[in-house]
Protein backbone atom coordinates (compact mmCIF):
# COMPACT_ATOMS: atom_id res chain seq x y z
CA UNK A 1 0.00 0.00 0.00
CA UNK A 2 1.38 3.41 -0.92
CA UNK A 3 2.04 5.95 1.82
CA UNK A 4 -0.67 8.19 0.39
CA UNK A 5 -3.27 5.43 0.50
CA UNK A 6 -2.32 4.65 4.10
CA UNK A 7 -2.70 8.32 5.01
CA UNK A 8 -6.12 8.44 3.35
CA UNK A 9 -7.34 5.38 5.24
CA UNK A 10 -6.10 7.04 8.43
CA UNK A 11 -8.15 10.08 7.47
CA UNK A 12 -11.26 7.89 7.19
CA UNK A 13 -10.52 6.46 10.63
CA UNK A 14 -10.07 9.95 12.10
CA UNK A 15 -13.46 11.02 10.73
CA UNK A 16 -15.01 7.90 12.29
CA UNK A 17 -13.59 8.89 15.69
CA UNK A 18 -15.06 12.37 15.40
CA UNK A 19 -18.45 10.85 14.50
CA UNK A 20 -18.16 8.50 17.49
CA UNK A 21 -17.92 11.48 19.83
CA UNK A 22 -20.59 13.41 17.96
CA UNK A 23 -23.00 10.49 18.49
CA UNK A 24 -22.81 11.01 22.25
CA UNK A 25 -24.80 14.23 21.98
CA UNK A 26 -27.93 12.17 22.61
CA UNK A 27 -28.67 8.69 23.99
CA UNK A 28 -30.59 7.87 20.79
CA UNK A 29 -27.55 8.34 18.54
CA UNK A 30 -24.90 7.16 21.00
CA UNK A 31 -24.91 3.50 20.00
CA UNK A 32 -24.46 4.41 16.35
CA UNK A 33 -21.57 6.63 17.45
CA UNK A 34 -19.91 3.73 19.21
CA UNK A 35 -20.26 1.67 16.03
CA UNK A 36 -18.42 4.44 14.17
CA UNK A 37 -15.67 4.28 16.78
CA UNK A 38 -15.30 0.54 16.34
CA UNK A 39 -15.24 0.96 12.55
CA UNK A 40 -12.56 3.65 12.82
CA UNK A 41 -10.42 1.46 15.04
CA UNK A 42 -10.81 -1.51 12.69
CA UNK A 43 -9.76 0.59 9.69
CA UNK A 44 -6.77 1.97 11.58
CA UNK A 45 -5.57 -1.45 12.73
CA UNK A 46 -6.10 -3.25 9.41
CA UNK A 47 -4.34 -0.48 7.48
CA UNK A 48 -1.37 -0.62 9.81
CA UNK A 49 -1.23 -4.41 9.63
CA UNK A 50 -1.05 -4.07 5.84
CA UNK A 51 1.91 -1.71 6.26
CA UNK A 52 3.87 -4.25 8.29
CA UNK A 53 2.56 -7.24 6.32
CA UNK A 54 6.07 -8.56 5.63
CA UNK A 55 7.00 -8.50 9.31
CA UNK A 56 6.14 -10.60 12.34
CA UNK A 57 2.36 -10.60 12.07
CA UNK A 58 2.19 -13.70 14.26
CA UNK A 59 3.76 -11.83 17.17
CA UNK A 60 1.36 -8.92 16.74
CA UNK A 61 -1.72 -11.13 16.43
CA UNK A 62 -0.84 -13.14 19.54
CA UNK A 63 -0.24 -9.97 21.58
CA UNK A 64 -3.44 -8.37 20.30
CA UNK A 65 -5.52 -11.48 21.01
CA UNK A 66 -4.09 -11.77 24.51
CA UNK A 67 -4.79 -8.11 25.30
CA UNK A 68 -8.15 -8.19 23.55
CA UNK A 69 -9.39 -11.15 25.57
CA UNK A 70 -8.38 -9.51 28.83
CA UNK A 71 -10.24 -6.36 27.75
CA UNK A 72 -13.31 -8.33 26.72
CA UNK A 73 -13.37 -10.28 29.96
CA UNK A 74 -13.03 -7.17 32.10
CA UNK A 75 -15.64 -5.21 30.14
CA UNK A 76 -18.19 -7.99 30.75
CA UNK A 77 -17.41 -8.47 34.42
CA UNK A 78 -16.96 -4.93 35.69
CA UNK A 79 -19.74 -3.48 37.82
CA UNK A 80 -21.03 -0.03 37.03
CA UNK A 81 -19.97 1.23 40.46
CA UNK A 82 -16.41 0.18 39.54
CA UNK A 83 -16.37 2.22 36.34
CA UNK A 84 -14.02 4.91 37.74
CA UNK A 85 -11.44 2.26 38.67
CA UNK A 86 -11.71 0.63 35.27
CA UNK A 87 -11.26 3.93 33.44
CA UNK A 88 -8.24 4.80 35.60
CA UNK A 89 -6.68 1.40 34.90
CA UNK A 90 -7.23 1.87 31.19
CA UNK A 91 -5.59 5.30 31.22
CA UNK A 92 -2.52 3.74 32.75
CA UNK A 93 -2.30 1.24 29.89
CA UNK A 94 -2.39 3.99 27.25
CA UNK A 95 0.36 5.83 29.14
CA UNK A 96 2.53 2.72 29.39
CA UNK A 97 2.01 1.87 25.71
CA UNK A 98 3.13 5.40 24.79
CA UNK A 99 6.34 5.03 26.80
CA UNK A 100 7.11 1.60 25.31
CA UNK A 101 6.59 2.90 21.78
CA UNK A 102 8.83 5.88 22.49
CA UNK A 103 11.59 3.54 23.71
CA UNK A 104 11.20 1.46 20.55
CA UNK A 105 11.51 4.63 18.43
CA UNK A 106 14.71 5.68 20.19
CA UNK A 107 16.02 2.14 19.72
CA UNK A 108 15.31 1.89 15.99
CA UNK A 109 13.79 4.94 14.27
CA UNK A 110 14.15 3.32 10.83
CA UNK A 111 11.43 0.74 11.52
CA UNK A 112 8.97 3.64 11.87
CA UNK A 113 10.17 5.26 8.65
CA UNK A 114 12.00 7.99 10.57
CA UNK A 115 15.60 8.98 9.79
CA UNK A 116 18.31 7.39 11.96
CA UNK A 117 19.77 9.16 13.95
CA UNK A 118 16.56 10.83 15.05
CA UNK A 119 16.02 14.38 13.76
CA UNK A 120 15.88 16.98 16.54
CA UNK A 121 12.22 17.79 15.92
CA UNK A 122 11.17 14.18 16.41
CA UNK A 123 13.27 14.02 19.57
CA UNK A 124 11.43 16.93 21.09
CA UNK A 125 8.08 15.34 20.31
CA UNK A 126 9.29 12.00 21.60
CA UNK A 127 10.36 13.64 24.84
CA UNK A 128 6.91 15.16 25.29
CA UNK A 129 5.11 11.91 24.39
CA UNK A 130 7.28 9.95 26.81
CA UNK A 131 6.97 12.14 29.85
CA UNK A 132 3.24 12.67 29.43
CA UNK A 133 2.83 8.91 28.95
CA UNK A 134 4.91 8.11 32.02
CA UNK A 135 3.02 10.59 34.22
CA UNK A 136 -0.27 9.21 32.90
CA UNK A 137 0.84 5.69 33.78
CA UNK A 138 2.00 6.16 37.35
CA UNK A 139 -0.67 8.79 38.11
CA UNK A 140 -3.40 6.47 36.89
CA UNK A 141 -2.07 3.57 38.91
CA UNK A 142 -2.34 5.70 42.05
CA UNK A 143 -5.79 6.95 41.03
CA UNK A 144 -6.85 3.35 40.47
CA UNK A 145 -5.62 2.35 43.92
CA UNK A 146 -7.42 5.25 45.57
CA UNK A 147 -10.66 4.57 43.73
CA UNK A 148 -10.51 0.83 44.39
CA UNK A 149 -10.00 1.55 48.09
CA UNK A 150 -6.66 -0.22 48.38
CA UNK A 151 -5.37 2.27 50.96
CA UNK A 152 -5.19 -0.41 53.65
CA UNK A 153 -2.58 -2.31 51.68
CA UNK A 154 -0.45 0.54 50.44
CA UNK A 155 -0.55 4.03 51.94
CA UNK A 156 -0.22 6.05 48.69
CA UNK A 157 -3.49 4.39 47.62
CA UNK A 158 -5.27 5.94 50.60
CA UNK A 159 -8.28 8.04 49.62
CA UNK A 160 -7.13 10.55 52.23
CA UNK A 161 -4.54 12.94 50.80
CA UNK A 162 -0.94 11.89 51.42
CA UNK A 163 0.90 15.10 52.19
CA UNK A 164 4.38 15.91 53.51
CA UNK A 165 6.42 19.06 53.95
CA UNK A 166 8.13 20.48 50.90
CA UNK A 167 5.97 18.35 48.62
CA UNK A 168 5.30 21.08 46.06
CA UNK A 169 8.94 22.17 46.02
CA UNK A 170 10.03 18.58 45.48
CA UNK A 171 7.57 18.23 42.60
CA UNK A 172 8.76 21.49 41.07
CA UNK A 173 12.41 20.45 41.37
CA UNK A 174 11.65 17.08 39.78
CA UNK A 175 9.69 18.70 36.96
CA UNK A 176 12.60 21.04 36.21
CA UNK A 177 15.08 18.14 36.36
CA UNK A 178 12.87 16.16 34.00
CA UNK A 179 12.77 19.02 31.51
CA UNK A 180 16.54 19.48 31.93
CA UNK A 181 17.27 15.86 31.02
CA UNK A 182 14.75 16.18 28.20
CA UNK A 183 16.77 19.07 26.79
CA UNK A 184 19.99 17.08 27.15
CA UNK A 185 18.33 14.23 25.23
CA UNK A 186 17.05 16.70 22.67
CA UNK A 187 20.47 18.29 22.08
CA UNK A 188 22.57 15.11 22.20
CA UNK A 189 23.96 13.38 19.12
CA UNK A 190 22.98 9.78 18.42
CA UNK A 191 20.77 7.65 20.63
CA UNK A 192 21.43 9.35 23.99
CA UNK A 193 19.90 6.59 26.12
CA UNK A 194 21.11 7.90 29.48
CA UNK A 195 19.24 11.25 29.56
CA UNK A 196 16.20 9.58 27.99
CA UNK A 197 15.99 6.91 30.69
CA UNK A 198 16.59 9.37 33.55
CA UNK A 199 13.95 11.68 32.11
CA UNK A 200 11.42 8.84 31.86
CA UNK A 201 12.21 7.63 35.38
CA UNK A 202 11.66 11.11 36.84
CA UNK A 203 8.38 11.36 34.93
CA UNK A 204 7.16 8.07 36.45
CA UNK A 205 8.05 9.33 39.91
CA UNK A 206 6.38 12.66 39.24
CA UNK A 207 3.09 11.03 38.17
CA UNK A 208 3.09 9.16 41.46
CA UNK A 209 3.86 12.26 43.53
CA UNK A 210 1.32 14.48 41.76
CA UNK A 211 -1.63 12.20 42.50
CA UNK A 212 -0.95 11.02 46.08
CA UNK A 213 -1.88 14.35 47.76
CA UNK A 214 -5.27 14.49 46.02
CA UNK A 215 -8.15 13.37 48.20
CA UNK A 216 -11.06 11.09 47.39
CA UNK A 217 -13.51 13.96 46.90
CA UNK A 218 -11.47 15.36 44.03
CA UNK A 219 -11.26 12.07 42.17
CA UNK A 220 -13.76 13.08 39.45
CA UNK A 221 -11.35 15.86 38.46
CA UNK A 222 -8.31 13.61 38.63
CA UNK A 223 -9.69 10.94 36.38
CA UNK A 224 -10.86 13.51 33.84
CA UNK A 225 -7.39 15.06 33.96
CA UNK A 226 -5.68 11.70 33.42
CA UNK A 227 -8.13 11.06 30.58
CA UNK A 228 -6.84 14.25 29.04
CA UNK A 229 -3.19 13.30 29.61
CA UNK A 230 -3.66 9.90 27.97
CA UNK A 231 -4.91 11.77 24.89
CA UNK A 232 -1.98 14.19 24.84
CA UNK A 233 0.42 11.25 25.22
CA UNK A 234 -1.11 9.61 22.14
CA UNK A 235 -0.91 12.91 20.24
CA UNK A 236 2.74 13.31 21.26
CA UNK A 237 3.57 9.86 19.90
CA UNK A 238 1.62 10.78 16.75
CA UNK A 239 3.86 13.82 16.31
CA UNK A 240 7.05 11.81 16.62
CA UNK A 241 5.79 9.17 14.19
CA UNK A 242 4.36 11.81 11.79
CA UNK A 243 1.04 9.98 12.11
CA UNK A 244 -1.85 12.42 11.64
CA UNK A 245 -4.49 9.95 12.78
CA UNK A 246 -2.78 9.52 16.14
CA UNK A 247 -2.56 13.29 16.43
CA UNK A 248 -6.27 13.73 15.65
CA UNK A 249 -7.41 10.94 17.98
CA UNK A 250 -5.07 12.13 20.74
CA UNK A 251 -6.24 15.74 20.45
CA UNK A 252 -9.92 14.72 20.58
CA UNK A 253 -9.31 12.73 23.75
CA UNK A 254 -7.08 15.42 25.20
CA UNK A 255 -9.66 18.15 24.75
CA UNK A 256 -12.43 15.87 25.99
CA UNK A 257 -10.61 15.20 29.23
CA UNK A 258 -9.73 18.87 29.65
CA UNK A 259 -13.35 19.94 29.22
CA UNK A 260 -14.56 17.28 31.67
CA UNK A 261 -11.98 18.45 34.22
CA UNK A 262 -13.24 22.00 33.78
CA UNK A 263 -16.88 20.94 34.22
CA UNK A 264 -16.04 18.93 37.34
CA UNK A 265 -14.01 21.76 38.89
CA UNK A 266 -16.86 24.17 38.27
CA UNK A 267 -19.42 21.80 39.77
CA UNK A 268 -17.30 21.48 42.91
CA UNK A 269 -16.43 25.17 43.00
CA UNK A 270 -12.73 24.32 43.08
CA UNK A 271 -10.02 25.84 40.95
CA UNK A 272 -8.03 23.42 38.86
CA UNK A 273 -4.79 24.57 40.47
CA UNK A 274 -6.04 23.91 43.99
CA UNK A 275 -7.17 20.41 43.00
CA UNK A 276 -3.75 19.67 41.54
CA UNK A 277 -1.95 21.01 44.59
CA UNK A 278 -4.10 18.62 46.60
CA UNK A 279 -4.55 18.25 50.32
CA UNK A 280 -8.32 18.87 50.18
CA UNK A 281 -10.42 16.83 52.58
CA UNK A 282 -7.58 16.21 55.01
CA UNK A 283 -8.75 15.93 58.63
CA UNK A 284 -11.81 18.02 57.89
CA UNK A 285 -14.25 15.28 58.81
CA UNK A 286 -14.36 16.46 62.41
CA UNK A 287 -15.54 19.95 61.49
CA UNK A 288 -19.19 18.99 61.58
CA UNK A 289 -19.07 17.85 65.17
CA UNK A 290 -21.06 19.90 67.64
CA UNK A 291 -24.06 19.88 65.35
CA UNK A 292 -26.10 18.00 67.91
CA UNK A 293 -27.48 21.16 69.54
CA UNK A 294 -30.00 21.99 66.86
CA UNK A 295 -33.13 19.91 66.53
CA UNK A 296 -34.05 17.86 63.53
CA UNK A 297 -37.42 16.43 62.71
CA UNK A 298 -37.15 12.76 61.95
CA UNK A 299 -39.74 10.40 60.61
CA UNK A 300 -40.22 6.83 59.52
CA UNK A 301 -40.31 5.26 56.09
CA UNK A 302 -44.09 5.04 56.45
CA UNK A 303 -44.33 8.81 56.96
CA UNK A 304 -42.19 9.33 53.88
CA UNK A 305 -44.35 6.97 51.84
CA UNK A 306 -47.49 8.80 52.97
CA UNK A 307 -46.08 12.21 52.02
CA UNK A 308 -44.94 11.09 48.60
CA UNK A 309 -48.09 9.14 47.77
CA UNK A 310 -50.16 12.25 48.42
CA UNK A 311 -47.92 14.56 46.45
CA UNK A 312 -48.49 15.69 42.90
CA UNK A 313 -44.83 15.88 42.03
CA UNK A 314 -41.75 14.26 43.55
CA UNK A 315 -38.11 14.85 42.67
CA UNK A 316 -35.55 12.27 43.76
CA UNK A 317 -32.01 13.53 44.38
CA UNK A 318 -29.62 10.57 44.37
CA UNK A 319 -26.08 10.85 45.73
CA UNK A 320 -23.23 8.40 45.83
CA UNK A 321 -24.50 7.07 49.17
CA UNK A 322 -27.34 5.54 47.17
CA UNK A 323 -24.92 3.59 45.00
CA UNK A 324 -22.89 2.52 48.02
CA UNK A 325 -26.06 1.06 49.53
CA UNK A 326 -26.91 -0.56 46.15
CA UNK A 327 -30.38 0.92 46.38
CA UNK A 328 -30.86 1.94 42.73
CA UNK A 329 -33.24 -0.89 41.89
CA UNK A 330 -35.33 -0.29 44.99
CA UNK A 331 -35.54 3.40 44.06
CA UNK A 332 -36.71 2.54 40.59
CA UNK A 333 -39.40 0.28 42.04
CA UNK A 334 -40.50 3.05 44.38
CA UNK A 335 -40.67 5.53 41.49
CA UNK A 336 -42.77 3.11 39.44
CA UNK A 337 -45.25 2.68 42.26
CA UNK A 338 -45.53 6.45 42.67
CA UNK A 339 -46.00 6.97 38.94
CA UNK A 340 -48.68 4.31 39.03
CA UNK A 341 -50.47 6.40 41.66
CA UNK A 342 -50.35 9.37 39.30
CA UNK A 343 -47.40 11.16 40.89
CA UNK A 344 -45.02 13.03 38.58
CA UNK A 345 -41.59 11.56 39.47
CA UNK A 346 -38.29 12.92 38.23
CA UNK A 347 -34.64 12.53 39.18
CA UNK A 348 -32.27 15.47 39.64
CA UNK A 349 -28.56 14.82 39.08
CA UNK A 350 -25.76 17.05 40.28
CA UNK A 351 -22.66 16.85 38.05
CA UNK A 352 -20.59 15.43 40.91
CA UNK A 353 -23.25 13.06 42.23
CA UNK A 354 -21.08 10.03 41.39
CA UNK A 355 -17.37 9.40 41.45
CA UNK A 356 -16.75 10.34 37.85
CA UNK A 357 -18.51 12.59 35.34
CA UNK A 358 -21.93 11.17 34.48
CA UNK A 359 -21.51 8.25 36.88
CA UNK A 360 -24.91 8.59 38.55
CA UNK A 361 -26.67 8.59 35.17
CA UNK A 362 -25.09 5.25 34.34
CA UNK A 363 -25.98 3.82 37.75
CA UNK A 364 -29.62 4.83 37.28
CA UNK A 365 -29.64 3.60 33.69
CA UNK A 366 -28.36 0.25 34.95
CA UNK A 367 -31.36 0.07 37.27
CA UNK A 368 -33.50 0.61 34.14
CA UNK A 369 -34.61 4.08 35.08
CA UNK A 370 -35.75 5.63 31.76
CA UNK A 371 -33.35 8.43 30.88
CA UNK A 372 -36.17 10.86 30.09
CA UNK A 373 -37.04 10.93 33.82
CA UNK A 374 -33.47 11.90 34.68
CA UNK A 375 -32.63 15.62 34.58
CA UNK A 376 -29.43 17.60 34.90
CA UNK A 377 -29.02 20.32 37.51
CA UNK A 378 -29.42 23.32 35.16
CA UNK A 379 -32.59 21.87 33.66
CA UNK A 380 -34.40 21.00 36.85
CA UNK A 381 -33.30 23.69 39.33
CA UNK A 382 -36.15 25.98 38.26
CA UNK A 383 -38.66 23.18 38.92
CA UNK A 384 -38.06 22.76 42.66
CA UNK A 385 -40.27 25.75 43.50
CA UNK A 386 -43.33 23.95 42.13
CA UNK A 387 -42.50 20.55 43.58
CA UNK A 388 -44.32 19.04 46.53
CA UNK A 389 -41.78 16.57 47.86
CA UNK A 390 -38.05 16.18 47.29
CA UNK A 391 -36.43 12.95 48.42
CA UNK A 392 -32.67 13.30 48.98
CA UNK A 393 -30.96 9.91 49.06
CA UNK A 394 -27.35 9.72 50.17
CA UNK A 395 -26.46 13.22 48.98
CA UNK A 396 -25.28 16.04 51.20
CA UNK A 397 -22.92 18.73 49.93
CA UNK A 398 -24.70 19.05 46.59
CA UNK A 399 -27.89 20.18 48.37
CA UNK A 400 -26.24 22.31 51.06
CA UNK A 401 -27.71 25.86 51.14
CA UNK A 402 -24.47 27.08 52.76
CA UNK A 403 -23.30 27.41 49.16
CA UNK A 404 -25.32 30.64 49.05
CA UNK A 405 -23.70 32.11 52.15
CA UNK A 406 -20.65 34.28 51.75
CA UNK A 407 -17.73 33.03 53.81
CA UNK A 408 -18.70 29.38 53.83
CA UNK A 409 -16.07 27.06 52.36
CA UNK A 410 -18.43 25.96 49.60
CA UNK A 411 -19.71 29.47 48.82
CA UNK A 412 -20.48 29.72 45.11
CA UNK A 413 -20.75 26.01 44.48
CA UNK A 414 -23.75 25.30 42.27
CA UNK A 415 -26.28 23.21 44.21
CA UNK A 416 -29.63 21.59 43.64
CA UNK A 417 -32.15 24.05 45.09
CA UNK A 418 -34.14 21.46 47.02
CA UNK A 419 -35.01 23.92 49.81
CA UNK A 420 -37.41 25.71 47.46
CA UNK A 421 -39.79 22.76 47.39
CA UNK A 422 -42.68 22.35 49.82
CA UNK A 423 -41.32 19.36 51.75
CA UNK A 424 -37.84 17.84 51.82
CA UNK A 425 -37.22 14.26 52.87
CA UNK A 426 -33.59 13.45 53.56
CA UNK A 427 -32.33 9.92 53.97
CA UNK A 428 -28.97 9.58 55.66
CA UNK A 429 -27.35 6.96 57.80
CA UNK A 430 -26.46 9.46 60.50
CA UNK A 431 -25.88 13.17 60.96
CA UNK A 432 -22.24 12.85 59.83
CA UNK A 433 -20.94 15.49 57.45
CA UNK A 434 -20.30 15.02 53.74
CA UNK A 435 -17.00 15.19 51.86
CA UNK A 436 -16.61 18.90 52.49
CA UNK A 437 -16.92 18.30 56.24
CA UNK A 438 -19.68 20.89 56.62
CA UNK A 439 -22.88 20.92 58.56
CA UNK A 440 -25.97 21.22 56.39
CA UNK A 441 -28.66 23.78 57.44
CA UNK A 442 -31.12 22.02 55.16
CA UNK A 443 -31.46 19.26 57.76
CA UNK A 444 -32.73 21.70 60.42
CA UNK A 445 -35.38 23.43 58.33
CA UNK A 446 -39.02 23.15 59.38
CA UNK A 447 -39.97 21.69 56.02
CA UNK A 448 -37.35 18.95 56.29
CA UNK A 449 -37.97 15.50 57.62
CA UNK A 450 -34.99 13.22 58.18
CA UNK A 451 -35.41 9.50 57.56
CA UNK A 452 -32.42 7.81 59.15
CA UNK A 453 -31.16 4.41 58.05
CA UNK A 454 -29.49 2.53 55.24
CA UNK A 455 -30.74 3.89 51.92
CA UNK A 456 -31.69 0.49 50.56
CA UNK A 457 -33.56 -0.54 53.70
CA UNK A 458 -35.42 2.76 53.89
CA UNK A 459 -36.43 2.74 50.24
CA UNK A 460 -37.58 -0.87 50.47
CA UNK A 461 -39.68 0.02 53.50
CA UNK A 462 -41.19 2.92 51.57
CA UNK A 463 -42.03 0.55 48.70
CA UNK A 464 -43.77 -1.78 51.15
CA UNK A 465 -45.74 1.09 52.65
CA UNK A 466 -46.93 2.41 49.29
CA UNK B 1 9.78 31.58 0.23
CA UNK B 2 11.26 28.35 -0.99
CA UNK B 3 11.20 24.65 -0.17
CA UNK B 4 8.50 22.33 1.12
CA UNK B 5 6.62 22.57 4.40
CA UNK B 6 8.25 20.61 7.20
CA UNK B 7 6.13 17.58 8.33
CA UNK B 8 6.23 18.92 11.89
CA UNK B 9 4.46 22.07 10.75
CA UNK B 10 1.80 20.01 8.98
CA UNK B 11 1.42 17.95 12.17
CA UNK B 12 0.99 21.14 14.16
CA UNK B 13 -1.72 22.35 11.78
CA UNK B 14 -3.57 19.03 12.11
CA UNK B 15 -3.16 19.17 15.88
CA UNK B 16 -4.58 22.67 16.30
CA UNK B 17 -7.53 21.98 14.02
CA UNK B 18 -8.25 18.68 15.78
CA UNK B 19 -8.26 20.42 19.17
CA UNK B 20 -10.83 22.87 17.82
CA UNK B 21 -13.00 20.05 16.46
CA UNK B 22 -12.66 18.22 19.78
CA UNK B 23 -13.62 21.31 21.76
CA UNK B 24 -16.82 21.86 19.80
CA UNK B 25 -17.84 18.22 19.59
CA UNK B 26 -17.28 17.56 23.29
CA UNK B 27 -19.32 20.54 24.51
CA UNK B 28 -22.23 19.03 22.61
CA UNK B 29 -22.05 15.76 24.50
CA UNK B 30 -24.97 15.46 26.89
CA UNK B 31 -23.81 15.39 30.54
CA UNK B 32 -25.80 12.20 31.07
CA UNK B 33 -23.33 10.40 28.80
CA UNK B 34 -20.11 11.72 30.32
CA UNK B 35 -19.12 8.32 31.69
CA UNK B 36 -19.55 6.57 28.30
CA UNK B 37 -17.66 9.54 26.83
CA UNK B 38 -14.70 8.76 29.08
CA UNK B 39 -14.73 5.07 28.25
CA UNK B 40 -15.02 5.69 24.51
CA UNK B 41 -12.27 8.31 24.51
CA UNK B 42 -10.21 5.74 26.34
CA UNK B 43 -10.84 3.31 23.54
CA UNK B 44 -10.04 5.98 20.94
CA UNK B 45 -6.76 6.97 22.57
CA UNK B 46 -5.76 3.33 22.39
CA UNK B 47 -5.43 3.88 18.64
CA UNK B 48 -1.86 4.27 19.84
CA UNK B 49 -1.90 0.54 19.05
CA UNK B 50 -1.00 1.69 15.52
CA UNK B 51 2.38 2.89 16.79
CA UNK B 52 2.75 -0.33 18.75
CA UNK B 53 2.10 -2.43 15.63
CA UNK B 54 4.75 -0.47 13.73
CA UNK B 55 7.18 -1.05 16.61
CA UNK B 56 6.43 -4.78 16.65
CA UNK B 57 6.48 -4.96 12.86
CA UNK B 58 10.09 -5.62 11.80
CA UNK B 59 10.77 -9.15 10.54
CA UNK B 60 13.66 -9.60 12.97
CA UNK B 61 12.64 -9.73 16.60
CA UNK B 62 14.84 -7.47 18.70
CA UNK B 63 14.54 -5.34 21.82
CA UNK B 64 12.38 -2.73 20.08
CA UNK B 65 9.93 -5.12 18.50
CA UNK B 66 9.56 -7.04 21.76
CA UNK B 67 8.56 -3.78 23.47
CA UNK B 68 6.24 -3.11 20.55
CA UNK B 69 4.53 -6.45 21.06
CA UNK B 70 4.00 -5.69 24.76
CA UNK B 71 2.56 -2.30 23.79
CA UNK B 72 0.23 -4.01 21.29
CA UNK B 73 -1.02 -6.22 24.12
CA UNK B 74 -1.58 -3.29 26.51
CA UNK B 75 -3.33 -1.16 23.90
CA UNK B 76 -5.46 -4.13 22.78
CA UNK B 77 -6.87 -4.40 26.32
CA UNK B 78 -8.17 -0.87 25.90
CA UNK B 79 -9.38 -1.28 22.34
CA UNK B 80 -11.57 -4.25 23.23
CA UNK B 81 -12.41 -3.22 26.79
CA UNK B 82 -13.10 0.42 25.97
CA UNK B 83 -15.53 -0.12 23.13
CA UNK B 84 -17.28 -3.09 24.73
CA UNK B 85 -17.84 -1.45 28.07
CA UNK B 86 -19.14 1.66 26.29
CA UNK B 87 -21.51 -0.53 24.32
CA UNK B 88 -22.65 -2.17 27.54
CA UNK B 89 -23.37 1.18 29.17
CA UNK B 90 -25.15 2.63 26.15
CA UNK B 91 -27.43 -0.41 25.98
CA UNK B 92 -28.73 0.63 29.40
CA UNK B 93 -29.84 4.08 28.28
CA UNK B 94 -33.31 3.34 27.07
CA UNK B 95 -36.54 5.25 26.90
CA UNK B 96 -39.52 4.21 28.90
CA UNK B 97 -41.21 1.24 27.29
CA UNK B 98 -44.94 1.51 26.88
Amino acid sequence: MSANLVALWYLVASVCFILALKGLSSPTTARRGNAFGIAGMTIAVVTTLAVVAKGRLDLIVVAALAGGSVGTYVSRRVQMTQMPELVAAMHSLVGMAAVLIAVAVVNDPASFGIADPLPTGNKLELFIGTFVGAITFSGSVIAFGKLAGLGRHFRPFSSAPVVFRGQHWLNLALALAMIGFGIVFFMAEGKAWAPFIVMAAIAFLLGFLIIIPIGGADMPVVISMLNSYSGWAAAGIGFSLNNTMLIVAGSLVGSSGAILSYIMCKAMNRSFISVILGGFGAAEGAAAAGAGEKTVRSGSADDAAFLMANAESVIIVPGYGLAVARAQHAVKEMAEKLIHKGVNVRYAIHPVAGRMPGHMNVLLAEAEVPYDQVHEMEDINSEFGTTDVVLVLGANDVVNPLAHEKGSPIYGMPILEVARSRTVLVNKRSMAAGYAGLDNPLFYMDKTMMVFGDAKKVVEDIVKAL
Amino acid sequence: MTGTVDPTVINLIVFVLAVFVGYHVIWNVTPALHTPLMSVTNAISSVIIVGAILAAGPAEVDFGSALGAVAVGLAAVNVAGGFLVTQRMLEMFKKKQR
